[in-house]
C-alpha cells in the first residue's frame, strides 16, 4: 500500500479510572487475548502498510511491553516496520506531547524521510476491522485533502464525547464539532483518517508555528472549509473504549456469536503477542457458561457471562457473573464478583465479595499470592 | 572461530508407526500433544531451557508438518545469528547418496554440520518422549566423571525393563555392561535414548563404524565406544518421561495432564513449553455446555460436554454432544448430538452430527490388534464421518468416507477403514 501508518496510542484518559493508571488506553485487554492496539496494528498489517509508528506517551510501559517485538504483527522487515515514539529531549525541544498534532511535529522526521504518498493516521484505542486499501481508494476518487472515517451512531447513545460530522450530499464534512454539548448530528468520527503525507507535514508545521497542538481541533475543524475533506462511513463494527462503560459493553459484545464470527474466524486475521502459556484447565467442580476463558486459565468455580483474560486462576466454589477478569488474577475460594472489572494482576482473597450495583465495580485488590 | 560448547542433534526422522493412523502423513514428532504442543516442542523447549541454542532436527518421514511448525524457529528462540535451529534432511552427495538408514548413520551423514559449530559436546536427542529435563545438569554430570559418552537412564519396573536397552552400572555409574531389550534384565536401568558424546569420541566412532548397514546408537556406537575402553556413564534422571510411541500410552500421558496437580504440569512458570501458536482467541463456553477435568486450546467453541478430555485449537463441539476420555486435535469440527468415548481425533476431521464412537463390544482389532487396543478408537486426519454413523472400540477410521462406506452406517468393534485419497 502507498501509505504509512500512524497510531495515536499516547493518552491516558480519567474516564477509564483505574484502569489506565497503570496503562495506556492503547494497552487496554480487550476480548480475552488481544490488546486495543492489536486492531489499529493488525489492519494496517493486514492493508499491507509497510511501515507504521506509534506515538505513545502515557505510562507506556504495558504497551512498551506488548509492542516489543514488532514480529507478531509481521512488521519484523527490512523494508518499513513499526517504530514506538515516545517524547524525547532534543536540542529543540524539551517538552511533552501537548497533543496529537504535537506528537506527530516532535518526530516529523519520520515523515519527511518517508516516500509514500500517504499516511493512514488511526488510534489505538479503537477495536474495528478495516481495509485502509478501500479508504485510500475513495480517498483519491473523491480528490480529498483529508478523509475522515466516520459511523452512523443508533439513536440514544451518548456522542457528546466524540466528534460529531455533518456531511453534504457529496460526503464532504460541512460541519465538525470536537465533544458538543448538544449533538447536531449522529455521525461521529472514529478518528481515522488519510491525508496526503506531504500535506500532513505542512498543516503539521502549520500548526506548530501558531503553537496549536490538536489535529483534530488545529486542523480538522480549522481548515474544514478551506481544505476538502470527506466523510467516508462505515458500517461495520466499530468501538471506541474511552470509558469504563464502553470497555466493558465492548469486551461483553465478543460474547455474541456473530461478533466472534467476524473477528476470530474470518480473514483477515486480527494479531497479538505471543505468550507461549499452556491450554485452559478446567478441574472438577467448574461450570463455565456462556464465557470466554482465555490460555492459561485454571477454572475451579462458576463463570457466567464474563470474559476471563490469560493466566487467570478461580478457586473453588467461585461465582463469577457478568464480568471481567483481567490478566493473571487470582481468585481465592468461594469468592463471589458479580459486575465487575477485575484489574490484572490482581489477588483476591478466599471468600471475597464483589457486587457492582448499578454501575460496573473496578476491582483492584493487591493482596500477596502465595502458590504452589 | 565459531565455537559452541555443546550443540544438540534431535533425531525426528522416523515414522512411529505404532501410532496407527496418527503417522499415516506426519512424522511421530509432528504429532499434536496436550491441546496445543507438539511432540517435538518438549525436546526443543528442553533445549532452550537448557542453554543449548544450536539444534540440528534431522527428518526424513513426512517432514512438511514437521518443517512448518519449526520454521525458523522463533517459537523457541531458536532464531540465532550463529546456531540457531536448523532442518537437516537427506541430501544427495555426489557419490553414496541414501536416506537415513539408522540414527547413527542421519548423524553421520551430518558431520558437516556439527563440524562447523566446533562443539566440545554433541547432544542426542530423539525426538518422540514427553519430559522436562535440564540437559546442563547432564552435561555437568558428564564433565564431572570425565565421561566420554553419558547415556540418561531411568528406573523402571523389572517386569517393563525387558522392552528397554538395560544399562549395567557399577556403584559410580559407570557403564559396565548393556543389553538391548534383555530377557532376563540385570539390572532396572533403560536408556532413555539421550546421549552426551564428546565431540571427538562420536566423530572418530561414526568414521570408524561409517559401513555398518543401519547404523544404529544403541546397536553399534555404543558398544563401538565401549569396546574401545572409552569411559560411559549412566545419568539417572528421576523427574516424569514418557514414551509416547504407542496409541495407548499416547493416551495415557494425554490424560495424565487433567489432573488436578498432574505429574507433568504444564502450569508452572519455571521451565516453560513453547510452542508455535497459530490461533489466539479465547475458547468460548456456550451455556449449554459443561466442561469438567479437561484442558482446552485456543479459539475452540464448546456447545456440548466434555469430561475427562484433552481438546485442541479451534475446535468447534456441537450441543448435545457428549465427549469422554478422548483427544481432540486441532481444527477437528464436531456436529450436534454426538457421543465420543475414548477417541483419539486428529487434526481437521470433520465428525458431522449424531456420530457415535467408541460403543458397543470390546473386540480385538482385526489387523493391527498391537496398534488398535485398550478400547480406543482413533480417526485420523482430515477424516469425514457422515451423519448417524456408530464406530465401535478398539476401531479405525481415515479418509473421507460417507455413508456408502458403511454397512447400515455401523462400523463394529475391531474393524479398520482406510479409505485412500489424494488428499
Amino acid at each position: 500500500m502507498r501509505a504509512i501508518g500512524i497510531i495515536l496510542a499516547g493518552g491516558n484518559n480519567h474516564r477509564m479510572k483505574e484502569l489506565s493508571q497503570k496503562r495506556a488506553v492503547g494497552a487496554m485487554p480487550i476480548a480475552g487475548s488481544y490488546r486495543s492496539i492489536d486492531f489499529s496494528l493488525s489492519n494496517m498489517s493486514n492493508s499491507n502498510i509497510k511501515k507504521v509508528a506509534v506515538f505513545t506517551q502515557y505510562n507506556a510501559r504495558s504497551l512498551n511491553e506488548h509492542l516489543s517485538s514488532s514480529k507478531w504483527w509481521d512488521f519484523g522487515r527490512k523494508q518499513g516496520g513499526l517504530t514506538v515514539f515516545t517524547p524525547a529531549v532534543t536540542a529543540e525541544n524539551s517538552t511533552w506531547y501537548r497533543g496529537t498534532a504535537d506528537s506527530i511535529y516532535q518526530n516529523l522526521s519520520f515523515l519527511k524521510s518517508s516516500h509514500e504518498p500517504y499516511a493512514v493516521i488511526a488510534s489505538g484505542d479503537c477495536v474495528y476491522k478495516m481495509d485502509y486499501n478501500k479508504l485510500l481508494e475513495y480517498h483519491i476518487q473523491k480528490k480529498a485533502d483529508i478523509t475522515v472515517v466516520c459511523k452512523d451512531m443508533p439513536q440514544g447513545t451518548s456522542i457528546e464525547r466524540f466528534g460529531t460530522i455533518k456531511m453534504n450530499e457529496e460526503s464532504r464534512i460541512e460541519e465538525f464539532e470536537e465533544k458538543p454539548i448538544v449533538a447536531k448530528s449522529n455521525t461521529i468520527s472514529c478518528g481515522i483518517y488519510v491525508i496526503r503525507r506531504r500535506l500532513l507535514i505542512e498543516m503539521i508545521e502549520r500548526c506548530a508555528q501558531e503553537d496549536r497542538y490538536d489535529f483534530v481541533k488545529d486542523v480538522l475543524i480549522r481548515y474544514k472549509d478551506q481544505k476538502r475533506i470527506f466523510g467516508y462511513k462505515i458500517k461495520e463494527y466499530w468501538k471506541n473504549i474511552a470509558s469504563v462503560e464502553d470497555y466493558f459493553q465492548t469486551n461483553m459484545d465478543f460474547l455474541k456469536a456473530d461478533i466472534r464470527e467476524y473477528f476470530f474466524k474470518s480473514y483477515p486475521d486480527i494479531y497479538s503477542k505471543v505468550d507461549d502459556l499452556p491450554p485452559a484447565k478446567y478441574n472438577v467442580g467448574s461450570k463455565v457458561k456462556n464465557s470466554l476463558i482465555s490460555s492459561g486459565c485454571i477454572i475451579n468455580g462458576e463463570v457466567e457471562n464474563s470474559v476471563v483474560f490469560k493466566k487467570s486462576f478461580i478457586g473453588n466454589n467461585c461465582v463469577i457473573k457478568n464480568s471481567i477478569i483481567l490478566n493473571d488474577v487470582y481468585i481465592g475460594d468461594n469468592s463471589y464478583i458479580e459486575n465487575c472489572i477485575v484489574e490484572s494482576r490482581d489477588t483476591i482473597k478466599a471468600n471475597s465479595y464483589h457486587k457492582g450495583e448499578g454501575e460496573i465495580k473496578i476491582v483492584v485488590e493487591r493482596n500477596d499470592r502465595y502458590m504452589i | 572461530m565459531i565455537k559452541k560448547e555443546m550443540i544438540a542433534m534431535l533425531l525426528a526422522g522416523g515414522q512411529g508407526s505404532r501410532l496407527g493412523v496418527l503417522t499415516s502423513k506426519v512424522a511421530k514428532p509432528a504429532v499434536a500433544f496436550g491441546g496445543k504442543y507438539r511432540i517435538i516442542d518438549f525436546p526443543l523447549s528442553n533445549c532452550i531451557n537448557s542453554g543449548v541454542d544450536t539444534v540440528g532436527v534431522l527428518t526424513q518421514y513426512q517432514p512438511l508438518r514437521l518443517n512448518t511448525h519449526i520454521g525458523i524457529g522463533i517459537p523457541w528462540d531458536l532464531d540465532r545469528n550463529i546456531g540457531g535451529v536448523t532442518v537437516l534432511p537427506p541430501y544427495e552427495k555426489s557419490a553414496h547418496s541414501e536416506w537415513y538408514t539408522g540414527t547413527a548413520n542421519a548423524i553421520y551423514q551430518n558431520l558437516a554440520y556439527m563440524e562447523n559449530y566446533n562443539p566440545e559436546y554433541v547432544l542426542i536427542l530423539s525426538g518422540d518422549h514427553i519430559y522436562k529435563m535440564d540437559y546442563e545438569v547432564m552435561l555437568d554430570f558428564h564433565k564431572l566423571n570425565g565421561a566420554e559418552c553419558t547415556i540418561a537412564v531411568m528406573q523402571v519396573p523389572v517386569e517393563e525393563a525387558s522392552r528397554f536397552g538395560i544399562m549395567i552400572t557399577d556403584e559410580n555409574r559407570r557403564i559396565v555392561d548393556f543389553e538391548e531389550k534383555p530377557e532376563k534384565p540385570r539390572s532396572n536401568l533403560a536408556s532413555m535414548g539421550i546421549y552426551i558424546f564428546n565431540w571427538k569420541t562420536l566423530k572418530e566412532a561414526l568414521i570408524r563404524m561409517a559401513d555398518q548397514p543401519a547404523l544404529d546408537f544403541g546397536k553399534h556406537i555404543i558398544p563401538y565406544c565401549h569396546a574401545q575402553g572409552a569411559p560411559l556413564y549412566a545419568y539417572e534422571f528421576n523427574g516424569y518421561w514418557k514414551d509416547v510411541g504407542t496409541l495407548s500410552s499416547y493416551w495415557e500421558a494425554n490424560m495424565e495432564l487433567i489432573d488436578i496437580v498432574p505429574e507433568f504440569n504444564l502450569y508452572e512458570e519455571y521451565w516453560k513449553i513453547y510452542t508455535k501458536s497459530e490461533i489466539l482467541p479465547p475458547q468460548y463456553l456456550a451455556a449449554t455446555s459443561v466442561v469438567e477435568r479437561s484442558i482446552i486450546g485456543e479459539g475452540t467453541d464448546i456447545y456440548g460436554k466434555v469430561y475427562n478430555s484433552v481438546i485442541g485449537c479451534g475446535v468447534t463441539i456441537g450441543e448435545g454432544t457428549v465427549i469422554r476420555d478422548s483427544i481432540i486435535m486441532n481444527n477437528t469440527v464436531i456436529g450436534a448430538g454426538c457421543e465420543l468415548n475414548k477417541a483419539i481425533v486428529a487434526e481437521n476431521v470433520v465428525i458431522q452430527d449424531k456420530v457415535r464412537l467408541g460403543v458397543g463390544e470390546e473386540v480385538k482389532n482385526e489387523t493391527h490388534p498391537h496398534i488398535y487396543n485398550q478400547g480406543l478408537v482413533c480417526i485420523g486426519e482430515k477424516s469425514v464421518l457422515p451423519a448417524g454413523l456408530t464406530v465401535g472400540k478398539n476401531a479405525c477410521i481415515f479418509g473421507k468416507t460417507d455413508k456408502e462406506d458403511y454397512q447400515d452406517l455401523t462400523l463394529s468393534s475391531g474393524k479398520t477403514l482406510i479409505k485412500a485419497g489424494d488428499e
